[in-house]
């Protein structure tokens, strides 16, 4: 038999019809639901008299428009918002899937909660309505967004109309400097490969500085593969992957885990396989980086200047132009003296214990710059129950941080926490899009720890320099 | 869904290259549960100003380009975010073609999923094309699925490629669940199978 790649075996796997043209029914292990995308997709159902066909695959929580201050115990104040969030409630009941209510101490950003309670586990298909599913990757599943007509045929069929695409390998080889992160990674490779690089590809992320990653780093890289265009990212599931898996909630126990194993072992890529692309990266080159445009691929070291738009070729150098302005900055203006408003940390890229962790060694017996609105979000109860318990929410607190509750809050600022028009936010989130993350409002995206670093400085700064 | 034959209309040009979908609509306009009524704020902030007066500088505020059918739009269109809002906005302002050199992979399929045509041409055939929908109201291209064919306004005629399942689908209107369910034998059976294969998941 001819060498597989990873992608290759999960796919072969889930292929449950292929037409002659080589369109696929793509069988669906998981899907994942939240609020926003879903409502058409449930009231479609309704009005062609379908059921959910497995409604023990599918999970759901509201995390987008959630408020994250404690006030949201006596429900949400915005009526549109109010509204999605009761559609899901009502969806989740009449349908019979599992849910996560706003209230429910598990409950937190889809992507988050799905790895916490076990759900997603390795050789899986996993799907939400959400461009950042590939986060799922990081466990060996493979896992990317769909729009909510998708969303409608999964709930319906559980399986998707697909054709595979290309096999690409990003490799970052050797170890990682101090004060260089997950996120340093993922940014890093989009800058090499460009927004488009990874459109009508799978990416397999593999090397000794990938392999080094806890799952929290791992599901960072593999979340940002959209951003790169990419279909899904992928990491062969290994002893960091069992050892995170297991005894979770819906983890396999007893003998399903053993025979489960047996199966995950198997998931990698055979020598010899064949990538259509192939990026290789040294991880002793990575340097803690930071985005100076509106788009992820507008990345540089925080050592570097702004760039001069005529420095770029064809499209790119109106779209430079363009970014440099919206971002009120100039060209040759060096990133450390880009003085900031605001600090987010949190979502689905970095709302994990680790990264709480990471931001808070930065912080511990340190304040914020006097001025400087910063909030901590969570990705999930969970998560925040555990930062408390660790002693990092008040570290994160005595440092003048805000200490919000789950969700996905002002990553795209579908709920109250968004920045006002000119307002400059150094963000753990995973787009600089204009408009993102408020009207007007400037992202500038980075590391946790890097994130911190500029909460006490109040301005774009070289974590390095901290520690 | 509507048949998809021939689009005969203008054409507006937005070279700009990475729109993302949060151009095409900004989150404010994702709380609803309903799929209609978004054209009007189809690219939301650039289309208005601060105070809601609509940005005269604006391809689709300009009066040639007011009625547009068909959008020419640089590379890697309808990055970010997989919001079917975005083509749902894009359908209800009453644009059903989509020419760019590269799509984005969530956002081309939500188009098809909703009867418009995304098409990838090359970067040369871009540049005629895009040329061509300067022109303004005058310019009226003529984009062609059966014949796989754009034909500009002074008569260039560019082909185009397009896969042969979805072809069909946009064609005939066709609804892609009823299709699938059409092969529940399958799926039945794919579930048969893993059942005994991974009984964990």
């Amino acid at each position: 038999m001819s060498p597989k790649t990873l992608y290759d075996k999960i796919w072969d796997a889930h292929v449950a019809h292929e037409a002659d043209d080589g369109t696929c029914l793509l069988y669906i292990d998981r899907h994942l639901v939240h609020e926003v995308t879903s409502p058409q997709a449930f009231e479609g159902l309704r009005m062609a008299g379908r059921k959910v066909r497995a409604p023990e695959k599918t999970i759901a929580v509201p995390d987008h428009n959630v408020p994250t201050t404690p006030d949201r115990m006596n429900g949400i104040e915005n009526p549109e918002s109010r509204i999605q969030v009761e559609a899901l409630d009502k969806n989740a009941k009449d349908f019979g899937i599992h849910y996560y209510p706003v209230n429910d101490v598990r409950q937190g950003i889809v992507h988050i909660v799905g790895p916490e309670q076990g759900w997603t586990l390795p050789g899986m298909t996993v799907v939400c309505g959400d461009s950042h599913t590939a986060t799922h990757g990081a466990f060996g599943a493979l896992a990317h967004g769909i729009g909510t007509s998708e969303v409608e045929h999964v709930l319906a069929t559980q399986t998707l109309i697909q054709k595979k695409s290309k096999n690409m390998k990003v490799e970052i080889t050797g170890k990682l400097q101090p004060g260089v992160t997950a996120k340093d990674i993922t940014l890093a490779v989009i800058g090499e490969t460009g927004t488009a690089g990874g459109t009508g590809y799978v990416i397999e992320y593999c090397g000794e500085a990938i392999r080094d990653l806890s799952m929290e780093g791992r599901m960072t890289v593999c979340n940002m593969a959209i951003e790169g265009g990419a279909r899904a990212g992928l990491i062969a599931p290994d002893e960091t992957t069992f050892e995170y898996v297991k005894g979770r909630p819906h983890a396999p126990k007893g003998a399903q885990w053993e025979a489960a194993l047996t199966w995950w072992k198997t998931l990698f890529t055979d020598e010899g396989a064949h990538f259509d692309k192939v990026i290789t990266l040294r991880g002793e080159d990575i340097a803690p980086v930071v985005t100076w445009g509106t788009s992820p691929e507008d990345v540089l070291p925080i050592t570097a200047t702004v760039p001069n738009p005529e420095d770029f070729e064809g499209g790119k150098v109106d779209a430079a132009r363009r970014s440099i302005e919206y971002m009120g900055l100039k060209a040759g203006q060096k990133l450390s003296e880009v003085e900031i408003d605001t600090v987010f940390i949190g979502s689905c890229t970095n709302g994990r214990i680790e990264d709480l962790r990471a931001a808070a060694e930065i912080l511990k017996g340190k304040k914020i710059k006097d001025g400087i609105r910063a909030m901590v979000v969570p990705g999930s109860g969970l998560v925040r129950a555990q930062a408390e318990e660790e002693g990092l929410a008040d570290i994160f607190k005595e440092a003048g941080f805000e200490w919000r509750l789950a969700g996905c809050s002002m990553c795209l600022a579908m709920n109250p926490d968004q920045l006002q028009p000119g307002e400059r936010c150094a963000a753990t989130s995973n787009r600089n899009f204009e408009g993102r993350q408020g009207r007007g409002g400037r992202t500038h995206l980075l590391s946790p720890a890097m994130a911190a670093a500029a909460a006490i400085t109040g301005r774009l700064t070289d974590v390095r320099e901290m520690m | 869904m509507d048949k998809f034959e021939k689009v005969h209309g203008v054409a507006a040009p937005m070279p700009l290259i990475n729109i993302d979908t949060d151009m095409i609509i900004p989150k404010v306009h994702l709380k609803t549960i309903k799929r209609s009524g978004l054209g009007v704020v189809l690219f939301d902030e650039m289309r208005y100003h601060d105070d809601g007066q609509e940005n005269e500088e604006f391809i689709l505020n300009k009066p040639a380009y007011r009625e547009a059918e068909i959008l020419v739009a640089g590379d890697n269109f309808g990055c970010g975010s997989s919001r079917e809002h975005a083509p749902w906005a894009i359908k209800d302002f009453g644009i059903k073609v989509v020419i760019s050199t590269s799509f984005a992979d969530i956002f081309f399929n939500n188009c098809f999923k909703n009867g418009i045509l995304p098409i990838v041409v090359g970067a040369e055939h871009h540049a005629i094309l895009m040329d061509d929908a300067h022109k303004g109201e005058n310019a009226r291209m003529t984009v062609h699925l059966e014949d796989q064919q754009i034909t500009t306004s002074d008569g260039v005629v560019i082909d185009f490629e397009i896969d042969p399942h979805r072809k069909h689908c946009l064609l005939n209107g066709l609804d892609d669940i009823g299709l699938t369910m059409e092969k529940d034998h399958h799926i039945d059976k794919f579930e048969d199978h893993a059942s005994q294969a991974r009984p964990w998941v």
